[in-house]
């Protein structure tokens, strides 16, 4: 987690407390979104104005490549990324391209696999904790009451729980094995804002009209959320979810560098453990250590750009800022 | 104001009783047995010895004793500052060593906190003002917070410190002194200060600046801002007071910071061998000192809780409304 949290509140403004105290500045869809029509006519007007955003395509275009990266370069090797394959210390050259550790491992090779790791991780860890978050939100924002309260308790513990702390204890004891058990502690431990901003929102919109003809149709609360709530807010939803999936890949890295990453996976974390570990910036191999680093930034900050430009296409008023 | 202040207070608690149960639960509930651990540790040659070894260590650490009795007395010794022993340090206290470690990471994290949430925010509020400043600041600041703390922390200790050779590069002041309230160790301690700070201080800049830049151009399209607008208001006064509305989500989101920030320390603390919490924690990790690990656990939920309530009272300070009750809003 970088700046989720940060991202929750500046997007929802919520108090300290429980009580939300100025309203919530995010762009909403203006209008109920119900029947499939208008539904796929919004879709095309977003698409419309998406691929007209400099920044959603050039951020979904460097995404995407480090993703068409990490998925297709390592089948061009025929060797693991932790095998001693090259000459020790050698710098970047046609061979390595981003040279070779001290171990003689490839770098690249190394590089392309944590990429891999990475995504693999921003998605189940993003995807869990948005998923928790927004189940918390709708059912404590649409139901309210005694459950509103439990889960809101529920939500403000886990928010000031320092989510690297617990995650240090709980991986230190159980020791994870695989990048889906180290997704899965982090989307239980990253979900609480997402809740809290799910919830204002859910909020505001259960006492609208059309919510409650939908009510007095005989809609069940399940299908309420689903077909009439969480359709009104799906481009936030989404943006969310690039937040969580940027936030998951920092939280794996700080984790992994830590020494507590998944074991015999390469990540852009570990990568950065083994060259702080064996001196090499002592030793002055920069380009064992400035490569992973440099593609966290790269995709996470792409990620962060590209939430901007959808935030421009989905609220017209921010568009010709 | 009453009832915010218990309401906090009483999140705080809960949360605080939460981490102690969890902090007793996880080491005894996960699969392995930390006592075996301990035993193979050792590496006793002598199969007889290990019964008495494994019955001394149960008597040691009180699991001979119903698990509801266990988790009481953890309560009792916590409260009476008692954390265990370090295995790393050993005979040293938990307590004591955490606290030796504790101003470093504290002189860290202050200074870092408050001048980047301080800078970022008049940046931010500059650059929303300005189109060419937001376009620099803008890729600038995510940059900046996409970036993890580690690898800014390794491109600052690698350009300055080795190459450069402006920096020591790592410790918390030189080898050669002794801790003393004299010029020079006060002049080495700041010196292997600056760089940890600066790393920590840039990635939370980017940060700010950037959530108060969306801040003020959320601001700006207010009712109030619109209707100043209207009266023929002049742009500095409508500016100024979006920036004052605008800071009070940024306190919240200070608040939420709090725990990435304390992750990005100890990080930080790692990459520049700093003698804080973070190394004490990579330590404990090395060496299995589970005692260390978990006493640091429970102070940086302390800290952590300690800096929430400390915003919330500045929160009541700035924010008019939840002084006069008026929480405002739905629930």
């Amino acid at each position: 987690m970088s700046d989720l949290a940060r991202a929750a509140g500046e997007e929802t403004a919520p108090s300290a407390g429980g009580e939300v105290v100025s309203a919530p500045a995010v762009p909403l869809a203006t209008g109920p979104v119900a029947a499939a029509a208008p539904g796929a006519r919004r879709t095309r007007d977003a698409l419309h104005f998406a691929l007209r955003n400099k920044k959603v395509v050039g951020g979904g275009i460097v995404v995407l490549a480090f993703l068409a990266l990490g998925l297709i370069a390592p089948l061009f090797y025929d060797y693991g990324h932790s095998e001693y394959v090259g000459p020790q210390s050698s710098g970047p050259s046609g061979e390595y391209w981003f040279g070779t550790t001290t171990f003689g491992q490839d770098v690249f090779l190394q590089f392309v696999h944590g990429i891999r790791s990475t995504f693999l991780v921003g998605l189940l860890g993003g995807g869990l904790a948005a998923l928790i978050g927004m189940t918390i939100g709708f059912v404590a924002g649409y139901i309210g009451g005694l459950v509103d309260e439990a889960l809101n308790m529920l939500t403000n513990i886990v928010l000031v729980l320092p989510a690297l702390a617990v995650l240090i204890i709980l991986h230190t004891y159980i020791g994870i094995t695989s990048v889906p058990s180290q997704a899965l502690f982090i989307g239980i431990f990253s979900w609480p804002w997402v809740a809290r901003a799910v919830r204002a929102q859910t909020f505001s919109l259960r006492t609208r009209d059309f919510v409650d003809l939908a009510r007095l149709s005989g809609m069940g609360s399940g299908a309420i959320i689903r077909r009439e709530i969480a359709p009104n807010m799906s481009s936030y939803l989404f943006m969310t979810f690039i937040l969580l999936f940027g936030g998951s890949v920092l939280f794996a890295a700080t984790l992994d560098f830590i020494g507590l990453g998944p074991t015999g996976v390469m990540s852009l974390g570990l990568m950065m453990n083994n060259a702080v570990h064996w001196s090499a910036l002592q030793l002055g191999l920069w380009w064992w250590f400035l490569p992973p680093g440099l593609g966290i930034t790269a995709i996470v900050g792409a990620l962060y750009i590209m939430n901007v430009g959808l935030d421009e296409v989905f609220n017209p008023k921010l568009r010709e800022m | 104001m009453r009832r915010y202040f218990a309401r906090k207070v009483a999140i705080y608690l809960l949360t605080f009783f939460v981490a102690v149960t969890l902090n007793w639960l996880i080491p005894r509930f996960m699969p392995g047995d930390p006592v075996l651990r301990m035993l193979t540790r050792t590496s006793v040659s002598n199969p007889d010895a290990i019964a008495p070894m494994r019955e001394y260590y149960n008597n040691v650490f009180g699991l001979d004793v119903p698990l509801w009795r266990q988790y009481l007395n953890y309560w009792a010794e916590l409260l009476q500052g008692n954390m265990g022993i370090s295995v790393w340090l050993f005979p040293a206290p938990v307590t004591e060593v955490i606290l030796d470690a504790v101003p470093y990471t504290l002189a860290l994290l202050i200074p870092s906190i408050l001048l980047s949430w301080y800078a970022g925010n008049k940046v931010g509020a500059l650059a929303a003002r300005r189109r060419w400043l937001d376009n620099t600041v803008l890729p600038l600041g995510y940059a900046l917070t996409a970036t993890p703390y580690m690898w800014i922390a390794i491109v600052l200790a690698w350009s300055l410190a080795i190459i450069a050779g402006i920096f020591p590069v790592a410790g918390g002041y030189s080898f050669d002194l002794q801790p003393s309230w004299s010029l020079v160790f006060f002049n080495s301690l700041l010196q292997h200060w600056f760089l940890p700070f600066l790393s920590l201080f840039l990635v939370a800049f980017g940060g700010w600046a950037i959530g108060m830049r969306n801040m003020i151009i959320y601001e700006l399209e207010a009712d109030y801002a619109n209707y100043l607008e209207a009266l023929g208001a002049p742009r500095r006064l409508i500016r100024r007071y979006a920036f004052r509305n605008a800071l009070l989500p940024q306190l919240t989101g200070l608040a939420l910071q709090l725990g990435v920030l304390v992750a990005g320390a100890l990080v930080t603390e790692i990459v520049f061998g700093y003698p804080g919490l973070g190394r004490l924690i990579l330590m404990a990790i090395q060496n299995q000192d589970f005692f260390l690990l978990q006493g640091a656990f429970l102070f940086i939920v302390i800290g952590v809780l300690i800096a929430n309530f400390v915003i919330d009272i500045v929160y009541v300070l700035v924010d008019p409304r939840t002084r006069t009750g008026m929480t405002g809003g739905a629930a």
